[in-house]
């Protein structure tokens, strides 16, 4: 059975749950399909996971040296 | 098989060190969202890598380390947290939203319609966006809002094991991301006001945006 039609409204509600991998099989298949033709929805989404990819490299930084130290010392121990 | 219990403490020791150690801007890098700042965010780090030690053996399946330690981290950091207010996350002075805050969309801002894709606005300003204007926006979170953030953009957690390690209901989960996101994008947005990023201002003097 092909998804349910929805809005462009339907689908900025649930954008961020859709694209944090939250909504059931059936919603996800919904946003899908209206993403293939909706090209200011598609567009908008693409912005977002863009930015959540941006975002998710904030977790990432170079510890200052006195930590790697810290840790090889502590680990000596082990 | 374990046959010499010598050997299997030094093969453990060699595998946690190399973990560690190849995990560690990972480590570091979520302990200084979660926390703000480098002081704090070093001693996170190293109280979940003695605490990661002690609970080594029960961790049967050495591909999940990642993960394991992460958690170990996120775990540190929210106990760390409580003790430190004596009050627990799911208290927060105002946590009504005004809509302009939930409501707030860096994308509305910049979109122009009628443009072609690839040379949008939007995709302009996430090419100029600098790594240092994501990590102060972070940083500029109020702090319970900040943890959501960090465990659903950064872990890459669910909303419901996000709520589960906050101790929070899943509905305040929802409302907080969606508040810090409002946060943060607006925050975003001042910023690339300030440097000629958006449409509406020209290039400012003077910063060098990419």
């Amino acid at each position: 059975m092909s998804p349910r039609p929805i809005s462009c409204e339907e689908v900025l509600a649930r954008l961020f749950a859709y694209l944090d991998g939250e909504l059931r099989d059936v919603e996800q298949a919904e946003i899908d399909r209206h993403l293939e033709w909706c090209r200011d929805c598609f567009t908008r989404a693409e912005f977002e996971r863009r930015l959540k990819a941006r975002l998710a490299q904030a977790g990432r930084a170079s510890p200052p040296e006195r930590l790697r130290e810290r840790l090889k010392l502590m680990m000596a121990r082990f | 098989m374990r046959r010499d219990g010598m050997v299997d403490v030094r093969n453990d020791r060699q595998f946690f060190q190399s973990e560690v150690m190849r995990l560690m801007d990972r480590l570091y890098g979520t302990a200084l969202r979660l926390t703000g700042n480098s002081a704090d965010a070093e001693d996170i780090v190293a109280e979940a890598v003695a605490r990661a030690w002690e609970a080594l053996p029960a961790l049967r399946d050495r591909q999940a380390f990642g993960g394991w330690i992460q958690r170990i981290l996120t775990n540190v950091y929210v106990s760390e947290w409580r003790r430190r207010r004596a009050r627990p996350m799911t208290e927060l002075p105002n946590e009504s939203v005004p809509d302009g805050e939930l409501e707030f969309s860096l994308f509305r801002r910049l979109h122009q319609p009628f443009l072609l894709w690839w040379g949008t606005p939007e995709h302009a300003f996430l090419n100029k966006l600098l790594r240092r204007d994501i990590e102060r926006a972070f940083d500029a979170l109020p702090e319970p809002y900040r943890a959501v953030m960090v465990l659903v953009e950064i872990n890459g957690w669910s909303y419901s094991e996000t709520a589960e390690c906050l101790g929070l209901p899943i509905g305040t989960v929802r409302s907080r991301l969606a508040r810090a996101r409002g946060l943060l994008q607006r925050a975003l947005w001042s910023w690339a006001k300030e440097a000629g990023v958006s449409a509406a201002a020209g290039p400012a003097p003077g910063r060098r945006l990419s």
